[in-house]
Order: structure tokens, then C-alpha cells, then sequence
């Protein structure tokens, strides 16, 4: 009972009791744990938390104190307040994240099902073989040169000093065009772009030719008559067989490893002089450690330079070729040349977009 | 070339204990290429013996004669044998692999019953052997075989031995002969080395013996004979000499025939043999008139050309000189009296003749690549003492020699041009020393050094030439490494940083690369329903394909790469999607024939855009297919088979990849389907085709139906410029539907670009999201829906401007296309 004009009691207000608001507290607390989910514990708030809530009514209180007890009621209060209201905050995330992990629960999914919807496609390795080559020597400063597969006789044969009569046309098993007065034949080897360089470019030429290449050869298991070359071509002053060594350890290395070594064989090509072959020591190969031919080189024949109209005098150069078929047999185990050439995706798919 | 190791060391002292890998590498320093080791003793392993058939039983009754021999093998009794060969007589020395005896390819011999009898061992043939294909008896070995029955018989047939196979490279003539390769071997090891050729005399006389007239020194520049009479025309070529040509892999024929094959490979000067009872008069050596013939020794009656060089005598032809002799002049089994030839030919001349006939002999072969013109009267002489000596018979002392050989030119060689061309530091003796290690005689002159090559190096001719020798000699492995620094390059250029670009975008959007042959042939252009008319039946034409039904170059990609879906799809897999990136062919009008073009200098720029105008055009395709689902059916839903529109897509993300927007226009266009088919065009010109196959093409090539396909002329897509950045507005979208009534033959493209150009700068993008046609359109009417997006660049757009810019692009449509706004 309390009457306006009476002194200050607060054991007389037993909503503001202390006992009471602990009590309220402690309620409420339990309320909020016992809520099972969201829903009831939204369905309790306004218990604890609402006007008509323990805590509210003990506010209303106050304004009836007198001075003096006002402070000290009010910080009572606001103390039991923010109790309930934290353990309702506090329950109402831990209900939240019960909830999160449910659903999370729920909507796992098996994430190893297939997901390719759309199959992806691949480029074929003599490509991507003949990029990387190509990028190698881009590198280095060379650049890409290309020509035409149906090429002028004079391009393919007379200027690489192969005349006529030869004895290495006939080993070239040449294609030739019909009628045989335009003087065309598919191109026997990449080199005729070497000389069509050296005619529209002064040195100093760098560059790298790859590309398509013919010859009458049938197709089996290790020949094929189309097949894919790369040649590069040096022309500067003062260039040595040296260079030529140099380069081609470089290019090996960075091909096929830093534990490759190279070994030149003496040999001919009408087009160098001198002339060599080259293996290497591949510790890779699939049956076991061994040496492969790669490639030939040599140092351009002087013959060469002066029908493309360089002065021998003043500049000398060195070319050299590798297959590209040849080098996915050993660096990649291609045992059949048929597998390059005959398109099943199979073949192109095991290499993806890259070698 | 086989080279057999026992010939060699009769000019070459190898070491004894030259173990095969050491062999080979001393070969291929020098610059020989060994294609394979043969070592003989390892190709029969158990006892092989020498045997003297004692007594003969011909046994009967059997399908084919069989003979049942008692073979003295040296042992106390006669070893029986059963035996189907005939070729032998009791008391011959054979060969006879004994029980226990494995021969090659591992047929290993023991005793068994057969013909009622008990055989102890089988008399052997060559073939059986692995001596050679010689299967058409059983060795018999020579009466005058040094070995008596029982001895171990490997080296009475040459079973010894190790045979060398080289590859020699076509500059390398004079190593086509023991002589040659002697002397190589000899500059790689470093041994002595003795020259057959030094050690005969040549055989000369003041008077010329067999009449002989050379009409044609330039193409003859000399021509040795001399006759041998009275020959015992049934002598046999001694055993060493049948040993050593079937280990060279010649075919042992008679005395005077196996001599001059002998000399061929011991000395490298090929000869030839005439029956000098069947030749009259003087021999002629000229070029052959026109409509000669001649029978060759192969038994083939050949035309003759003009340019042909030819040994004639009184009756006409008789030798196709340097490539093969004449089939009447021929010394045979009757002969007793015969001419030996030897002759210097000129190199191109027989080239010429030998392709021309296509007669490759071991004799043009080496011609072609160079003879010494020094051999004649020493393999005359050698060729004479040879025949005497096993055959009897007299040699005349007069000997024909008509001579008009240049010597060797002398070449000048700066003396350091080795060390500059290898950058090794040979010094001024060291040059020297090889060269004439090599036999050519060297004057030296300060820096300079004038050099005569030997007569047996036509090869060489030029200072680069001799530079090569002394590297070669020195070895290449003293070459050292060094890396030559470029000038700074330019990178890939446009056209090869795009056809990457292109070959990835497909790639990624799951077509696989193929790389296909070009040949085709016009049946494969009548199945795609191509007319007769279409430039891609002009073709580039080979004149020998590898198969007649495919003897030009394509024009198109299609072809080959639908093969190859064939294969695919007859290798079973079904959905499969390739695309191609490669050159096609289209001949040029160009007549005639190119300017002729030397090589002594740089030709004129006239000549060489003269010469080009003969290339024929060769542009960059790309070309796409595909048959089957272009998307799987999965756990996520049913698959979707791969149409006309993604052949459309692939043709739009081509021309993307390449820079540009493609326009699609229908067009009615072979291969393709006449309604599903589209023409792609850049900038308004027409740079390939896409769609759906014609279904009569699909039947054709054996197809599933509805294969798509795409083709690009890459080439004729111009090079990007480069791209402005576009204004990214910040400020708020406002996003509008319109549906549009329209024809239904009204192509989706021209409304859209009625759109776009009605719109107005606000149009952000415009996108089609519905098709629909029903009865309540009206029939021949359909409703394309289109998502417009309106974004000013300064400001958020107003409802009043969105609006005003849409139905300023219905407008537009309307006026264009007659489009009507649905429901309106």
C-alpha cells in the first residue's frame, strides 16, 4: 500500500523489490531456455519483455518515488531490463544458428555428381606443341614466320641449293602439282619460308617457321605423309656453329627438361655446310633412358645466302628443324603416328588445352 | 650399304678388340649413319658343322622326291639326315646344323623320325641361315673348301663376320665403297689406312685395243675397256669373293658378272661386262637418237630420250650407259670372250636418265653422287687379274683409254673460314693437317690457302665445303656452346595471336581439334551436293596423290573433317563436336609457266612477284561440326541434341574471338540446309556459312541427321582496330519488355536492329527472351519479346524519357518490319 504523501519505502513497492526483480530475471531466463524453437520463443517475449512484463510494471514504479530513490531504483531496474533482454538476444541467436545449420544441414548435396554439362572441348598437341615451341623462341626475341604449303619449286628446291637433278630431291619424295609447267609441289619441308624471309627481310633475321610439311610417304605406325615441322633460321653477323649449339641446348633444355644433353652427328643437308644431326639424351623416355633423334642443323650454305641476296661475306647464319610428330612420340609416349592423324577425340582429349 | 667388317680391315687396321658400340660411334663421328650392327656369330648358336655327304638313298613313294644322305660330320660314324633339296651330289661339303643347334627366328634342331627314317641334323640353306633369300637349295660349299667335315662351319659361310648398315648421305659418293668407308673409318679412329686402288697398276698401253669413239666427252669424260679371252665360261666365282657380295647383299650370278660387282663395292667404280662375241664394230658412246630402243638386262623394252646417253655399235644400242646394260650384249653362261667397261659419266646426265626410266642401279647411284674418274684403268686392271685368275684366259695387251678428265679446280680458302664458321680457334697447321688428312694438297699462302681436292671428292667445290671437313675431322663435340642474343622481337603477330584465340574459344566451348590430310576428291564435292559450277570445284590437282580417288587439295574444310566425324562416330561415340584451323587451296589463273630463277644472286623483284602470281591462294579456315547432344543428359535433366543455331554460334564465337560482331543472314548455300543455313558476314561482306547439313548431304557421307556445321574464312575477317573503352554509367537501369507481332518470315535480326536503331544512344542492350507463335497471333504471325535496357550515362532516367525511347524503337520496328506491339 502506498500513498502519495508517504514517505519513501522501497520495501514497501514490491514490484521494485530487489528479491523480486532477481526473481523476474531468473524467470525469464528460463523461459528463454526452455523456448524449443524461434516461434516460441517470439510467442514468450512479451512476457519478459512486454508492457505488461515484470520488469516494465517495476518501471512504471518508479516515477512514483521519491527523488532520493529514484537513481537507485531506476539503475536496479534497468540492470534487471538489460539482463532479460540479453538473455532473450542471447537465445534468440543460439535459435538462429540451430536453425542456419538445419537448413544447411538439409540442403547438403553430394558434390562429387558429375558437373560437366557442357563437355569441354581440346586442341589437338601437334598445335599446341608447335605454340609452345613457338613461344619458347618469342622469348628469345625470334619471330614467327609462316608461308604457303603449295610452294614454288624454286622456293622449296633451287633456292636451298637442291637442284634439278639432285640426288636429294629424289630422297624428298616430293608431291607435285599438276600441270607440271607452274613448277608447284607441296612443300617438302618447312625450310622454303626461310628463304622467302631472307628475301623480303634484311638482317638480322630470328626466326622460327613451323608448320605443315608433305611427302609421299604411306601412313602407318611411324610415317605419315603429312606431318609438322619447326624450323628456325639465325642470319647476323658473326654467327657460329657455337651459336647454333647454344641454341639448340636451349631450346632442349627448356623442351624437355634441364637434365636433357644433346650429341651431334656429322651429316648432310644441301642446304647447310657443314651439316649435322642431333639426338638427345632424353632420361625420360618411356623405355627407359636413351638417345633420340630430334632434329638436324647445320650452318647455312653460303650458296643459300647469295641467292636470297645476303652477302656471305658480311653475314652467316645457321638454321636448324625439328618434327613435331617425332617429338610427341618420345616427349609424350605417341607410340602410333596413325593416333595424330586420324582425329579421334580421344587422342586430342588426353592432352586438354595445353602441353 | 652393307659393309662387311673382315673386308674392311684389309685397308684399315681397326683395333682387334673394336667392340660393336665403339664401331658405331667411330662411324657416326665422321658423319656415316649406322642404320644397324649385324654380328653374325650370334645368329646360329649350337653346333653348325662342315659335312661331306658320303652316300645318297633317293627315297620314293612320297609327295615330292626326298633324299635320305649319310653325312660324314667327323665323328667315327656318318651322321643320317633326310634331306629335300636336290642340288648336291654325293661327295659335296655342306652345312649341317647338328641336334642342339638353334637357327634364326629360334628353330631349334633335334633328332627326329620322318620319311621311315631316324634324321640327325638338317644340311642348310643360305635363307636358313639368315645368310640371304636364297632358298633354292642347300649350300654346297666350293670343292676347294679349305675345311674338313666336323669343323666348326661359321667361317666357311661368312657366319664370323659382323655386317655394318649405313646410310650414307648423297654427298658422300666415294663412301658407296670399302675404298670410301675405309678411309672414313680411318680418320675417326686415327689408324693406318692402305688404298686399293694405290696398290694395283693400272693397266695402259701406247696403242688403244677395242675400237671405242666417245661422241660426247661432256657427258663421257672417260671410258676404259680392255678384252679377256678364252675364259673357262663354267668357272665359278672363288668362295671369298660369292662370301663377301651375299654379305653386301649381292647376288651371286657368274665369274665375270660377280668381278665387276666385286669391284663396285670394293673400289666404288661400277663396270660392266660384255660378251664380246655379241657386240660388232666400234663402240659409240653418244646420246640416243630419237625412237631408239633398247631391251635392258631387267628384260624391260625402253624407249629412248635424245638425252640419254647410250654405248651403241654397229647394230645399234647396247647399253643404257651408267644406269643398266643391254640385254643382248650380255656376258652369259656360253661366254668366252668378253670386254670389261669402266667409265666416268656425267652425274646430272644419268640422274636425269635413271629417273626418267625410273631405274635407281647401284651403278646410277653412285654416278649421281660422284666417281673417282681416276678408277677406270685400276678396276680394268684389277677386273683382267681377277678373271685370269679364276677363270683363265688371256688379256689383251693393248687397252682403250679415252680421256678428257679436267683436273680438280683448285679452291681458295681464307684459312681462318673454319674457326670463323665454327668458332673454335683452329690454328693455321691445324687446317691444314685435315685437309690433307682428307687427301686434298694444300698451299698456303699467309691466310690464305689454295686447296686441290682429291679426285675421288667431287663433293668438294666450295670453301664452306673444305671449312666442313676440317670441323667434321676435329670433331663437332669440340664445338663449344654459346647463346646468340636476338634483337629485341615483335612477338606474335595479329593473324597468329588470333588463330590462337580462335582454336581456344572453340576448344573451350567443347569442340576437339582434328589436324586432317587435304586430299580430296570431286565425289566427296557431288555427296555435299556442291554445283557444278561453285569455285570450290576449282582445285589444285596433284600429279601423284597418294590415292587416285583423292588427288587434289581441298577448298573447303568440310570435307576431310566430316571424315574424320565419320570415324568418330564409327569408332562409337556419338555426340562428338571437332573443329579445324588450316590452309585451303584455290589455284590461280596464272598461264604458262614461272619465270626461270637462277641462284647466283638474289633474283629481280619483277621475277619473284611473277613467280608468286603461280603460289596458289592459300587461306586460313576454320571450320567447325557436330553430331549427337552438344549437352549430355545428366543428373541435372534430360540432354539437348546439338542443332543448326549451336553450328551458328560457333560461327559467331569464331568471329568474336576474332574481333569483330557477326551478322547472320539466311542463305540457301550447299552443304548446308536451304531453310537452316546462314551466311555469316563481317562488315556486310560474307565470310562464311553455319547451320544445319542438307539432309541429302547427311545421307550421303553417311551422317546422323541433323550434323551441323560452320565455315570461316578466317583471312577475310578484317583485323581488329583498336577498342574505344566504353562510359561505365553508375546510375540506375530502367528496364522495359516489348513483345513485337511480326511475319513470321521476318528475320529475328531485322527487328532487333529496327530496335537498336529506333532506341536512340539510351539503349544499353536489348535481349531476346521469348518466341511464340499461336492461333491467337493469326496464322504466318509470330511474337518475339524483347528485354530492352535504358541507362543514361549523367543521370537516373526518368519513366517519361524510357518509355519515349521505347516506342520510339517500336516505332521504328513498326516502319521497318511492320511490327505491331502485342495486345496493342
Amino acid at each position: 500500500m502506498s500513498y502519495r504523501n508517504d514517505p519513501y519505502d522501497p520495501k514497501q513497492v514490491a514490484l521494485l523489490d530487489q528479491a523480486a526483480l532477481d526473481e523476474a530475471v531468473t524467470a525469464a531466463e528460463k523461459a528463454f531456455a526452455d523456448a524449443g524453437d524461434l516461434d516460441a520463443l517470439a510467442s514468450i517475449k512479451h512476457l519478459h519483455l512486454g508492457d505488461r512484463a515484470p520488469v516494465s510494471l517495476a518501471r512504471r514504479e518508479i516515477g512514483a518515488l521519491p527523488p532520493h530513490a529514484k537513481s537507485d531504483a531506476g539503475k536496479r531496474v534497468n540492470a534487471a531490463r538489460t539482463a532479460v533482454s540479453a538473455a532473450f538476444d542471447a537465445r534468440h541467436a543460439q535459435l538462429v544458428a540451430d536453425r542456419e545449420r538445419r537448413v544447411l544441414l538439409e540442403e547438403t548435396v553430394d558434390v562429387t555428381l558429375p558437373t560437366t554439362r557442357r563437355p569441354r572441348g581440346a586442341r589437338h598437341p601437334l598445335t599446341t606443341v608447335m605454340e609452345r615451341i613457338s613461344d619458347l623462341f618469342v622469348g628469345m626475341g625470334y619471330e614467327v614466320a609462316e608461308g604457303p604449303e603449295v610452294e614454288l619449286d624454286w622456293y622449296n628446291f633451287d633456292a636451298l641449293n637442291i637442284s634439278k637433278d639432285h640426288p636429294a630431291r629424289s630422297m624428298m619424295d616430293t608431291f607435285y602439282v599438276d600441270p607440271a609447267e607452274r613448277e608447284l609441289v607441296l612443300r617438302t619441308h618447312t625450310s622454303p619460308v626461310q628463304a622467302r624471309t631472307m628475301l623480303t627481310r634484311k638482317p638480322p633475321i630470328y626466326i622460327v617457321c613451323p608448320g605443315r610439311v608433305y611427302r609421299t610417304d604411306e601412313l602407318d605406325a611411324t610415317h605419315t605423309p603429312v606431318f609438322h615441322q619447326v624450323e628456325g633460321l639465325v642470319v647476323d653477323k658473326g654467327i657460329t656453329m657455337a651459336h647454333l649449339k647454344g641454341t639448340i641446348d636451349h631450346f632442349a633444355k627448356t623442351m624437355l627438361g634441364e637434365d636433357v644433353r644433346t650429341r651431334w652427328r656429322p651429316s648432310y643437308f644441301p642446304f647447310t655446310e657443314p651439316s649435322a644431326e642431333f639426338d638427345v639424351w632424353f632420361p625420360q623416355h618411356r623405355d627407359g633412358p636413351r638417345w633420340v633423334e630430334w632434329g638436324g642443323c647445320g650452318m647455312v650454305n653460303p650458296r643459300v645466302l647469295v641467292a636470297c641476296g645476303i652477302d656471305p661475306d658480311e653475314y652467316s647464319g645457321f638454321a636448324f628443324g625439328i618434327g613435331i610428330e617425332r617429338a610427341l612420340q618420345f616427349r609424350h609416349g605417341a607410340a602410333d603416328m596413325r593416333d595424330m592423324v586420324e582425329g579421334d577425340v580421344r587422342f586430342s582429349r588426353a592432352f586438354g588445352m595445353e602441353v | 650399304m652393307r659393309v662387311p667388317l673382315s673386308w674392311l680391315r684389309e685397308y684399315v687396321d681397326l683395333p682387334a678388340d673394336l667392340d660393336t658400340d665403339a664401331l658405331e660411334k667411330a662411324f657416326v663421328r665422321v658423319g656415316l649413319e649406322v642404320e644397324e650392327i649385324q654380328d653374325l656369330r650370334e645368329t646360329v648358336t649350337g653346333p653348325l658343322v662342315v659335312g661331306r655327304v658320303s652316300s645318297i638313298e633317293e627315297l620314293t613313294g612320297f609327295k615330292k622326291p626326298i633324299r635320305y644322305c649319310l653325312v660324314d660330320v667327323g665323328n667315327a660314324e656318318p651322321q643320317g639326315i633326310v634331306c629335300g633339296a636336290r642340288n648336291f651330289a654325293e661327295g659335296d661339303l655342306v652345312v649341317v646344323s647338328l641336334p642342339g643347334a638353334v637357327l634364326p627366328g629360334g628353330f631349334e634342331i633335334a633328332a627326329r623320325s620322318t620319311y621311315g627314317h631316324v634324321s640327325n641334323g638338317m644340311i642348310c640353306s643360305a635363307r636358313e641361315l639368315g645368310l640371304g633369300d636364297d632358298h633354292s637349295g642347300i649350300i654346297v660349299l666350293p670343292p676347294d673348301t679349305d675345311a674338313a667335315p666336323g669343323v666348326d662351319a661359321r667361317p666357311v659361310v661368312g657366319l664370323d663376320e659382323v655386317v655394318v648398315e649405313l646410310a650414307i648421305t648423297p654427298d658422300r659418293g666415294y663412301c658407296l665403297s670399302m675404298r670410301g668407308v675405309a678411309r672414313e673409318l680411318s680418320h675417326s679412329l686415327g689408324v693406318a689406312y692402305r688404298d686399293p686402288a694405290a696398290a694395283v697398276l693400272p693397266l695402259t698401253s701406247e696403242e688403244p685395243g677395242y675400237p671405242i669413239k666417245v661422241e660426247d666427252p661432256a657427258g663421257c669424260d672417260r671410258f676404259t675397256a680392255v678384252a679377256v679371252r678364252g675364259t673357262d665360261p663354267i668357272a665359278e666365282s672363288p668362295a671369298w669373293m660369292k662370301r663377301r657380295l651375299t654379305l653386301a647383299g649381292i647376288r651371286s650370278i657368274s665369274l665375270p658378272v660377280d668381278i665387276t660387282n666385286y669391284l663396285m663395292l670394293e673400289l666404288g667404280q661400277p663396270m660392266h661386262a660384255f660378251d664380246l662375241g655379241r657386240i660388232s664394230g666400234e663402240l659409240v658412246v653418244r646420246r640416243a637418237r630419237p625412237g631408239e630402243r633398247l631391251t635392258t638386262l631387267d628384260g624391260a623394252d625402253r624407249k629412248l630420250d635424245p638425252e640419254d646417253l647410250v654405248i651403241a655399235d654397229a647394230t645399234g644400242v647396247i647399253s643404257l650407259a651408267a644406269v643398266m646394260g643391254g640385254a643382248n650384249t650380255e656376258v652369259s653362261v656360253g661366254t668366252v670372250d668378253l670386254l670389261f667397261e669402266a667409265a666416268h659419266w656425267d652425274p646430272v646426265t644419268v640422274a636425269r636418265t635413271a629417273r626418267r626410266h625410273k631405274l635407281p642401279s647401284e651403278a646410277s647411284k653412285r654416278f649421281e653422287r660422284g666417281v673417282d674418274p681416276q678408277l677406270t684403268p685400276v678396276a680394268i686392271a684389277r677386273a683382267a687379274a681377277l678373271l685370269t685368275e679364276y677363270g683363265g684366259g688371256t688379256v689383251d695387251e693393248r687397252v682403250t683409254d679415252v680421256y678428257a678428265v679436267a683436273p680438280p679446280a683448285p679452291i681458295a680458302m681464307p684459312a681462318d673460314l673454319p674457326a670463323r664458321t665454327a668458332g673454335v680457334d683452329y690454328p693455321g697447321e691445324r687446317v691444314v693437317e685435315l685437309l690433307t688428312e682428307v687427301g686434298c694438297a694444300v698451299e698456303r699462302d699467309d691466310d690464305r690457302l689454295l686447296v686441290t681436292p682429291p679426285t675421288w671428292r667431287p663433293d668438294l667445290t666450295d670453301p664452306a665445303d673444305l671449312a666442313e671437313e676440317v670441323i667434321r675431322l676435329d670433331g663437332y663435340d669440340k664445338v663449344p656452346t654459346e647463346l646468340p642474343v636476338a634483337p629485341p622481337g615483335r612477338g606474335l603477330t595479329a593473324t597468329q595471336r588470333r588463330r590462337r584465340t580462335v582454336g581456344r574459344t572453340l576448344a573451350e566451348a567443347g569442340y576437339v581439334e582434328t589436324v586432317n590430310y587435304p586430299f580430296v576428291g570431286q565425289e566427296t564435292l557431288d555427296a555435299l551436293g556442291i554445283p557444278a559450277d561453285d569455285p570450290r570445284r576449282q582445285a589444285v590437282r596433284l600429279r601423284n596423290p597418294i590415292s587416285e580417288e583423292e588427288p587434289e587439295l581441298r577448298t573447303t574444310l568440310l570435307p576431310p573433317l566430316l571424315a574424320t566425324l565419320r570415324r568418330n562416330i564409327g569408332r562409337g561415340h556419338r555426340d562428338v563436336a571437332l573443329y579445324e584451323i588450316a590452309m585451303v587451296f584455290h589455284p590461280t589463273s596464272a598461264q604458262g609457266t614461272p619465270p626461270s630463277m637462277g641462284v647466283d644472286r638474289r633474283p629481280d623483284d619483277e621475277d619473284l612477284v611473277r613467280a608468286n602470281a603461280f603460289v596458289p591462294d592459300q587461306p586460313w579456315h576454320v571450320a567447325a561440326v557436330l553430331a549427337g547432344e552438344i549437352e549430355p543428359a545428366g543428373w541435372w535433366g534430360g540432354g539437348r541434341a546439338g542443332d543448326w543455331s549451336d553450328a551458328i554460334e560457333a560461327a559467331r564465337l569464331v568471329v568474336a574471338a576474332a574481333g569483330h560482331t557477326a551478322e547472320v543472314r539466311a542463305a540457301a548455300y550447299a552443304p548446308w540446309h536451304p531453310g537452316r543455313g546462314a551466311e555469316i558476314l563481317v562488315d556486310g561482306t560474307v565470310v562464311g556459312h553455319a547451320g544445319e547439313l542438307h539432309p541429302q548431304a547427311c545421307a550421303a557421307l553417311d551422317l546422323p541427321r541433323r550434323t551441323a556445321a560452320m565455315e570461316i574464312n578466317l583471312d577475310a575477317v578484317p583485323l581488329p582496330g583498336v577498342t574505344d573503352a566504353p562510359p561505365i554509367s553508375g546510375f540506375p537501369p530502367a528496364l522495359i519488355d516489348v513483345a513485337l507481332v511480326v511475319d513470321r518470315a521476318t528475320p529475328a535480326a531485322s527487328v532487333e536492329s529496327a530496335l537498336v536503331d529506333g532506341a536512340g544512344e539510351l539503349l544499353e542492350g536489348v535481349r531476346l527472351f521469348d518466341v511464340y507463335t499461336g492461333e491467337q497471333l493469326g496464322s504466318g504471325r509470330k511474337s518475339l519479346a524483347y528485354k530492352l535496357t535504358f541507362r543514361a550515362p549523367d543521370r537516373t532516367l526518368t519513366v517519361e524519357e524510357a518509355v519515349a525511347a521505347r516506342d520510339a524503337a517500336v516505332a521504328l520496328a513498326a516502319e521497318r518490319v511492320g511490327a505491331t506491339l502485342r495486345g496493342a
